[in-house]
């Protein structure tokens, strides 16, 4: 007798109340789901108030004086105005490109050569020489400054060491625009082209080898197979790999602050972009200015960005 | 693929070249932190170990505050990743196992989030974090990295095809609310993708530098990144205890890094090559 009655009850309850929850129609829903909106919202919260007001809030600092203490005042485009006529502000997106050029360029070109060497079926090792290769990648990027202050330094460093003995003259790398491109640009290669080929090296094996024994079997050359097969079955992963060092080559910072201070050296060269909006905003206090700053290095970055993608996108209609 | 022995043997010879250029930036800090400062500016440069190490070490422990930046540093990093784990988990084996309306159109704007470009919120994050008066605190570093976009795509990615649907019905059955489902049921089959994450997380916090460097102001509260280099800026005359004191802050990392290398690495890999 009991069994009955406690299905009956265990059923009524629900019966009874989902009738009148269709009627009251998605606010129940969103009741009835409740757990599952408390299990997502921290992360729509916390972007609301650090991410998306933020955004908002720039815009309207960038039309506005403000020093950060102060009363904001109204400032119209004169941001804008003054950031599209500071020769200061074009060297850096100048230093930025030319930085962005000599890193990225070889380190996407030694990342496919050293993800095809690790991919050959013949070489030894492979797993010791991906984690050798991956180290510089977890660093930090002080200390990788402060090591590569040593190296380049003026008067005792490893590199002109080297140059003189080989006969030649030393160079004050330090003190030289190209001298700082060059060492921040090194800098970005050392740390990234262990972490390019792991990803390389991914889309690699994901190849299937008949293609290359059928390349073999026509007689191609070792070089003509990669050029034929490998870097066209790579292009997805390519684009991947040059839309983020274009992100990431637009934002360097750390590197020229660490190296050469916040004016980016003597002669300037390592004066970056965003280094350029930090001395602006936080050591100079125009605050309003570093957000008008920021939307001008966004136009930069999406330009880049959508530049990139048709250049490596256009190839394959070829 | 049959080679001949030249060409394995040339092969060989350029991945080994790159590996040391690779490892050598750090054998170099090594051999530096273990001299004085006259021998590093000395010429020609020492290229092997000498015998300060302990001496500099020393100095760095007398100049500043390095344990104390590295606990600041361990602090922030592991609250960061715990939180991180947890928001991230639970919100994307939400997005992996359950239905409910506006799923589909949360998760397209969870992953549009992650365009959103970071350089443009930098002043008004500090403004916000200024009004907040967070300013100086360990607040402003940890909460707004408590949850982010990736590591829940990355979780959804992973729970879609390793949690079965079978076992979490199995669980309701048992009378599991939905708060043990996830505790109790679908975290211990995450714990692969969760130490992936976790190490990725924990490596981030640990290296971040623009950030901490605009939020703290007090030395006490510096994390290694800003002490390391406030150290690397003062400390011009005794360059020994700079380089022994960045071999300190890189060398944790190392390791926990060479300790999990193999599958951080391959995941890193699977990560790039889905998305």
């Amino acid at each position: 007798m009991a069994e009955p009655l406690q299905t009956r009850t265990r059923l009524e309850p629900d019966l009874r109340t989902r009738q009148p929850e269709r009627r009251r129609g998605l606010g129940s829903e969103i009741w009835k789901h409740r757990y599952e909106y408390l299990a997502i919202s921290p992360f729509y919260l916390l972007f609301a108030v650090f991410g998306l007001f933020p955004i908002a809030f720039s815009m309207y600092l960038s039309f506005q004086r403000w020093d950060g203490i102060g009363e904001m005042t109204f400032n119209g485009v004169n941001n804008y105005r003054f950031m599209l006529t500071d020769v200061e502000f074009w060297k850096a997106v100048g230093n930025t490109l030319l930085i962005w050029v000599y890193s990225t360029v070889p380190m996407l070109f030694s990342a496919l050569v050293v993800a095809f060497l690790l991919n050959a079926s013949f070489v030894k090792f492979r797993t010791f020489f991906r984690i050798g290769y991956f180290l510089p990648n977890v660093t930090s990027l002080v200390a990788v400054a402060i090591i590569f202050s040593t190296l380049f330094s003026n008067n005792y460093g490893l590199l002109n060491y080297i140059l003189t003995q080989s006969g030649l003259n030393a160079v004050e790398w330090l003190n030289k625009t190209w001298g700082i491109q060059l060492a921040v640009s090194l800098m970005v290669v050392w740390r990234w082209v262990g972490y390019n080929a792991v990803i390389y090296l991914a889309g690699l094996q994901s190849i299937p080898t008949v293609l290359y024994e059928a390349a073999k079997i026509d007689g191609a050359s070792g070089i003509q197979s990669f050029f034929r097969i490998t870097v066209p079955i790579l292009r997805p992963i390519i684009l991947f790999t040059v839309i983020t060092s274009t992100i990431g080559g637009m934002q360097i910072f750390t590197e020229p602050q660490v190296l050469v201070g916040n004016d980016g050296g003597v002669s300037g060269g390592g004066l970056t972009i965003v280094l350029y909006l930090y001395r602006e905003a936080f050591v100079n206090n125009y605050f309003g200015y570093g957000a008008a700053v920021g939307w001008g290095m966004f136009v930069l970055i999406a330009l880049f960005s959508i530049v990139n993608w048709k250049l490596v996108q256009g190839k394959s209609d070829t | 693929m049959a080679v001949t022995k030249w060409k394995s043997a040339l092969l060989h010879t350029g991945l080994i070249a790159g590996f040391l250029l690779s490892i050598f930036p750090f054998y170099w800090l090594a051999v530096m932190s273990t001299r004085t400062t006259p021998e590093i500016y000395s010429y020609p440069p020492k290229l092997w170990f000498g015998t300060q190490l302990f001496d500099n070490i020393s100095r760095v422990i007398a100049n500043i505050d390095f344990f104390g930046a590295f606990m600041n540093t361990l602090f922030v990093a592991s609250t960061c990743t715990v939180l991180v784990l947890f928001f991230d988990s639970l919100a994307g084996i939400t997005f992996a196992k359950y239905h409910f309306p506006g799923k589909k159109g949360l998760f397209v704007l969870l992953l549009a989030t992650m365009m959103a470009p970071a350089q443009l919120s930098l002043v008004p994050s500090f403004v916000i974090m200024a009004k907040f008066g967070w300013v100086g605190t360990y607040k402003a570093l940890i909460i707004p990295g408590m949850v982010n976009a990736f590591g829940i795509f990355w979780i959804k990615q992973y729970a879609e095809e390793s949690i079965p649907s079978e076992l979490l019905d199995a669980g309701r059955i048992d009378g599991c609310g939905f708060f043990r489902l996830y505790w109790n049921i679908s975290l211990p089959i995450l714990r692969p993708a969760l130490s992936f994450l976790g190490a990725f997380t924990f490596i981030g916090v640990w290296n971040d530098y623009l950030w901490p460097l605009i939020i703290l102001t007090d030395e006490s509260k510096f994390t290694l990144q800003v002490a390391l280099s406030s150290l690397n800026g003062i400390y011009t005359t005794d360059y020994s205890m700079v380089i022994a004191g960045t071999l300190l802050a890189v060398l944790p990392l190392i390791l926990l890094f060479l300790f999990i290398s193999k599958q951080f690495i391959s995941d890193i890999a699977a990560g790039a090559v889905k998305s």
